[in-house]
């Protein structure tokens, strides 16, 4: 069975978000914005004030840094756009969720779906997650035009504030639905019941880790 | 003497084909993966990275937007020499790095681990890496280029002995899982083991046998080469696919190199060359001929001797 696609808009409504079924495969259109914890800490610590019009431009943020270049005379040049794993953002996100708008957050590898339900669910939003990981080709084609750069003089051009429009962008998979139950979790525990089988004939090793765990069902995140 | 504008042109093309182009062994790999990958979401992810592939190579953009960490491996035959000396040399591979990362362009990975200064060229305190390696007899000069992503898919161990292949199966499961789940190491993945060394040499070992041996290689030791079969379906049979779904393919080869250890222990290393296993190589020779290739060739008879003397002509009757 192939799964279902969807075209989105990056300012979608909530009956858009709440049809979303995890894996479903999303196509988007419309201003996207690179967020990590660059623009994070510099927003929320520093408390600078966001360049952009949130959520009313955008209510995408992408967990992203692109393969780019600002021409010299001010113009861009952007390749390949792909996510950063989006798991260590958890500790801003209630914050930038509730000072911008953000109805999808965009990444790699998904959050917990106790992350979910403490602060996506209670915002109506979605998470997506990238396909692969790398296809940062297909993605770039998705790039309609660069918008703005913002901020890249304090942060880097890694970490700066791209603002991107998208044309049927994708693909990307859903990761979290609006009862905020976890595609990778649902995934693992399928994965953890072949387990025993597999480890069969090894041995724990001689030497032990200090606070390490053999419980296979646990995850590094 | 090698001339020095040839390297550093060689190097900058070097930066742009590792980018952008998926080395055809891989490829191969991942092909032969996607013909017996059943799980619905992982089969969707592996057509959609052999459409990304395309895609990079018809556009002329990088694969993946995270552009790894650029490191140069050199090799030389003893009789190479460059002009201006190794010193030259590094400069040339820094100014390629700096020059292909505005000009592909690529991801400015590279920032300070403290300041997070970045000088938006992949060029800093200790990076990119370059290494070195060097070859009985010729007058040539081996550039390799690996991009290699950075931050999930490694481990080390300090196992022992009595820690036995069932020990080493073990971590190399653990590793495996860890990194697989939500797909974090980006897999399928070619995986390097490394066996042996002291931890430093051990961590080069595993990366080299991931970054520097082609999907199909074998080690030349029968033994070692019939654990990293055993090894390759091991991790296939883990019931996990690309992204952490439901699967069979998270490892398109496994490849094993070891180094002399210390006679308590048996350190182990375990690293992921992922879904973009970037490299590419080049050779140039004395009279400026450039041959570009994807496979590095690294380790050779020489690279793995395990005597005091290198008895060249019986490598040359071998060869």
């Amino acid at each position: 069975m192939s799964p279902r696609k969807i075209r989105l808009s990056t300012t979608p409504t909530q009956e858009a978000l709440d049809d979303l079924r995890l894996g479903d495969i999303v196509y988007l259109d419309g201003l996207m914005y690179t967020a990590r914890e660059g623009v994070y800490k510099r927003a929320l610590e520093d408390k600078a004030n966001i360049p952009m019009e949130l959520p009313r431009d955008s209510a995408a943020n992408f967990h992203c840094s692109p393969a780019a270049r600002i021409n010299p005379d001010g113009t861009f040049e952007m390749g390949a756009v792909t996510a950063t794993a989006s798991f260590r953002f958890a500790k801003w996100l209630p914050e930038w969720m509730a000072k911008s708008g953000a109805k999808l957050i965009i990444g790699k590898g998904g959050m917990t779906s106790k992350d979910y339900k403490a602060f996506f669910v209670p915002n109506g939003a979605i998470y997506l997650s990238t396909v692969g990981y790398g296809t940062g080709a297909l993605l770039g084609r998705g790039v309609e035009k660069v918008e703005a750069v913002h901020w890249n003089e304090e942060l880097g051009l890694a970490q700066a504030m791209w603002v991107i429009k998208c044309n049927n962008m994708g693909p990307f998979i859903v990761a979290s639905d609006k009862n905020g139950d976890c595609l990778f979790e649902r995934e693992n525990a399928k994965v953890a019941q072949n387990l025993e089988r597999v480890y069969e004939g090894t041995r724990p090793a001689t030497l032990k880790r200090y606070g390490e765990t053999d419980d296979r069902s646990d995850e590094v995140i | 003497m090698i001339p020095i504008d040839i390297i550093q042109k060689t190097a900058e093309t070097l930066m742009d084909k590792a980018a952008i182009e998926i080395p055809q062994d891989y490829l191969d790999g991942l092909q032969a993966a996607a013909e017996v990958e059943d799980g619905d979401l992982s089969s969707f992810v592996l057509q959609a990275m052999l459409e990304n592939y395309e895609a990079a190579k018809e556009d002329r953009r990088a694969m993946c937007g995270d552009t790894g960490t650029p490191r140069w491996y050199v090799k030389m035959g003893n009789e190479t020499q460059i002009e201006g000396g190794p010193i030259a040399l590094e400069a040339a591979l820094r100014r390629a790095t700096a020059n292909a990362t505005n000009g592909v362009p690529l991801r400015p990975n590279r920032v300070h681990p403290l300041w997070r200064t970045d000088h938006n060229n992949n060029v800093g305190i200790g990076a990119p890496e370059i290494e070195y390696g060097y070859e009985p007899g010729g007058e040539w000069i081996d550039l390799i280029t690996v991009h290699k992503g950075g931050l999930f898919g490694t481990d080390y161990r300090m196992l022992f002995p009595s820690d036995g292949i069932e020990g080493i199966k073990r971590f190399y499961l653990d590793s495996l899982i860890a990194f697989g789940k939500r797909g974090l190491a980006c897999q399928p993945a070619i995986i390097g083991i490394g066996l042996g060394g002291c931890k430093d040499t051990c961590m080069v070992l595993g990366k080299r046998a991931a970054c520097l041996r082609t999907v199909g290689s074998e080690n030349s030791d029968p033994k070692i080469a019939e654990l990293e079969r055993e090894f390759k379906e091991l991790g296939n049979s883990i019931g996990m696919g690309a992204m952490g779904f439901v699967g069979k393919s998270m490892v398109v080869d496994c490849n094993i190199e070891v180094g002399y250890c210390h006679t308590g222990g048996m350190q182990m290393s375990v690293h992921a060359f992922c879904l973009s296993s970037r490299r590419a190589v080049a050779r140039v020779h004395a009279d400026g001929r450039v041959e570009y290739r994807t496979d590095p060739d690294w380790f050779t008879a020489y690279q793995r001797r395990e005597t005091v003397e290198w008895d060249a002509p019986a490598l040359d009757a071998a060869e």
